[in-house]
C-alpha cells in the first residue's frame, strides 16, 4: 500500500492544465513540421508556418495557445494499492483545475447546467474518467478539450453488415461534414466497438495516443494510415481555404462488441492538440 | 491579393475584395460571441437601441483568454461562425459589414452579405496568440457579466484574415478547395 495526499494531486493537475494550454506536445510540433515539408501547396505552408510561429510565441511568452483553453478531461489510472489521504480524489482534481484556470490566465469555459448556461467562472468541473489498474501508482492525464473541434464529433451505431467499408465512410463523411470548422489540421480520433458509451470513449482515448504512434495491432495500424491518407486527399486543407494537409493523424481504438453492432465514434481534434500527464 | 483595410467599412471599401485575398485591417472593432449576439438581437426584435453602433462595423467572433500585464487583451483567436448564423442577417440589414470568424456560414447569412455589400473573412483558428500581437486596446462596451464573452471594443493594427465570402457571395471554401484539387498554382 501507498499514501499520496490529495494536495500533491490538486498541485500537479493545476500545473498541468496550464502546461498543456502553454505548450504545444512535441509530436504535434514534430508533425506540424513535417506536414509543412510535405505539402507543396503555398497557401497551405503559409498557414502551416502561422501554426507553428503561434505555438512558439505560446511557450516562448508563458500564454495559451488557443484561447479556448478547453474543458478539461482527465484520464487518472490508479494503482489498486494507492490510498489518497487528506481529501476526495476528484475534489482534489477539481480544485487543481481551479487554481490553473485562475492563476494560468485561462479561459472559463464551463456552464453549470447546458441548458440555463450560467459560466461556473473557475472552469470546473472537469470530466474525470477512471481506471484501476495493478501497482502503486497514480498516473494523470489532463486534456483541454476545445469545442470548435469537439462540437464537429459524431457517432453511429452500424449494423455488422456494414462493416469496414462502412466504419471507413463514416470516418470520411465525418470529416467532410467538419470541413473548416474544427480548426484543420485536425487530429482524428476513432473508436471501434464496445457499447454506445465505451465506443465515444475509445475515440477519446485514441486523440491522447502521440501522433508518431500507431495501434499496435497492425490491421488497425494500416487502416490509420490509409485514413490519413483519403482523408488527405479530400482537399479541404489548413484552415479549410484547401491544400493536402486536412489531417495530422488518424488513430483508431477498437474494443470487442456485441454479435448485433458495430458501434464507431469520430472524436475530432483541433491542430492544438494539447494533454500533459503524470505519474505519482 | 494584399489588402490594408480600415474600420468602419463601407460598401465600396469591400467591393474589390474577393474570395482568397488576404487583408490586414486597422481600427475598432467589436467583439461577440453567441451569447451576446442573441441579446442584442432581443433588442434588436424589441425595437430598442443597441449598445454598440453597427453601421459599418466590423464584429470579430472571439472569447478572449484573461489579459495578462502589458496585454491588451489574452490570447484571441477566432470561434466557429455558424453559432452566429442565426442572429447576422439581422445585424447584417443594420448595416453590419464585417464578420470575421472561421468556418461554414449559412445560406441565409450568405444571402445577406451579397446583398449589402458585406465580407466575411476568417481568421487562423488556434493563432490565438500570435493574432493577439495585433490587438493593441480593449474595453468592455456591454455585457460585462458575460464575462469571457462581453463586447469589447477593441483597436487592432493589421490585423491579419483572409477574406472568405465576398461582396459578390464567393467562397473560398468551395473556391480553394477546387483550386487545390484541380491541381492549379495560385
Amino acid at each position: 500500500m501507498r499514501t499520496i495526499d490529495a494536495s500533491k494531486i490538486t498541485s500537479e493537475v493545476k500545473r498541468l492544465v496550464v502546461e498543456a494550454n502553454y505548450f504545444l506536445p512535441e509530436d504535434v510540433m514534430a508533425a506540424l513540421k513535417k506536414a509543412k515539408e510535405n505539402d507543396d501547396w503555398a497557401l497551405s505552408q503559409d498557414i502551416l508556418d502561422k501554426i507553428i510561429q503561434n505555438a512558439n510565441i505560446a511557450s516562448d511568452e508563458n500564454v495559451p495557445m488557443c484561447q479556448d483553453t478547453g474543458m478539461v478531461v482527465a484520464f487518472v489510472k490508479i494503482g489498486q494499492e494507492v490510498v489518497i489521504e487528506n481529501g476526495f480524489i476528484e475534489d482534489a482534481i477539481n480544485e487543481g483545475v481551479r487554481q490553473g484556470y485562475e492563476e494560468g490566465f485561462l479561459r472559463k469555459s464551463v456552464v453549470g447546467d447546458p441548458l440555463d448556461r450560467v459560466n461556473t467562472k473557475d472552469n470546473t468541473p472537469a470530466v474525470v474518467h477512471y481506471e484501476v489498474v495493478p501497482g502503486d501508482k497514480l498516473t494523470i492525464m489532463v486534456a483541454a478539450k476545445g469545442f470548435g473541434s469537439e462540437n464537429m464529433s459524431r457517432l453511429a451505431m452500424l449494423k455488422p453488415s456494414d462493416g469496414l467499408e462502412g466504419v471507413k465512410n463514416f470516418i470520411l463523411e465525418t470529416v467532410e461534414l467538419a470541413g473548416p470548422n474544427p480548426c484543420p489540421p485536425i487530429v482524428v480520433g476513432v473508436g471501434v466497438g464496445g457499447t454506445f458509451d465505451n465506443v465515444s470513449l475509445l475515440a477519446k482515448k485514441a486523440l491522447m495516443r502521440e501522433l508518431d504512434k500507431y495501434n499496435e495491432n497492425p490491421f488497425y495500424a494500416d487502416l490509420e494510415k490509409e485514413m490519413l491518407e483519403k482523408i488527405n486527399a479530400l482537399g479541404i486543407g489548413p484552415q479549410g481555404f484547401g491544400g493536402k494537409t486536412t489531417a495530422l493523424k488518424v488513430n483508431i481504438e477498437y474494443y470487442p462488441t456485441h454479435i448485433a453492432g458495430l458501434p464507431v465514434a469520430v472524436n475530432i481534434n483541433c491542430h492544438a492538440t494539447r494533454h500533459k500527464e503524470v505519474t505519482l | 491579393m494584399d489588402y490594408k483595410l480600415k474600420t468602419p467599412f463601407t460598401r465600396e471599401d469591400l467591393k474589390d475584395l474577393k474570395a482568397g485575398d488576404n487583408v490586414y485591417i486597422t481600427g475598432y472593432m467589436y467583439t461577440a460571441r453567441d451569447a451576446a449576439h442573441k441579446r442584442l438581437v432581443e433588442l434588436i426584435e424589441q425595437d430598442k437601441e443597441l449598445p454598440i453602433d453597427v453601421k459599418g462595423a466590423c464584429i470579430y467572433y472571439v472569447g478572449p483568454t484573461p489579459a495578462k500585464e502589458g496585454q491588451a487583451l489574452g490570447s484571441a483567436g477566432p470561434t466557429t461562425s455558424y453559432r452566429m448564423d442565426a442572429y447576422s442577417p439581422q445585424l447584417l440589414d443594420l448595416g453590419l459589414m464585417g464578420m470575421v470568424g472561421k468556418g461554414k456560414r449559412g445560406p441565409e447569412v450568405i444571402e445577406k452579405i451579397v446583398e449589402h455589400g458585406a465580407v466575411y473573412f476568417a481568421a487562423i483558428g488556434g493563432a490565438a496568440a500570435l493574432i493577439s500581437k495585433s490587438i493593441k486596446t480593449a474595453e468592455i462596451v456591454a455585457y460585462e457579466d458575460l464575462g469571457a464573452e462581453a463586447i469589447r471594443k477593441i483597436y487592432v493594427e493589421d490585423f491579419p484574415a483572409t477574406v472568405v465570402i465576398d461582396s459578390k457571395g464567393n467562397n473560398l471554401y468551395e473556391i480553394g478547395r477546387e483550386e487545390y484539387l484541380n491541381g492549379s498554382n495560385k
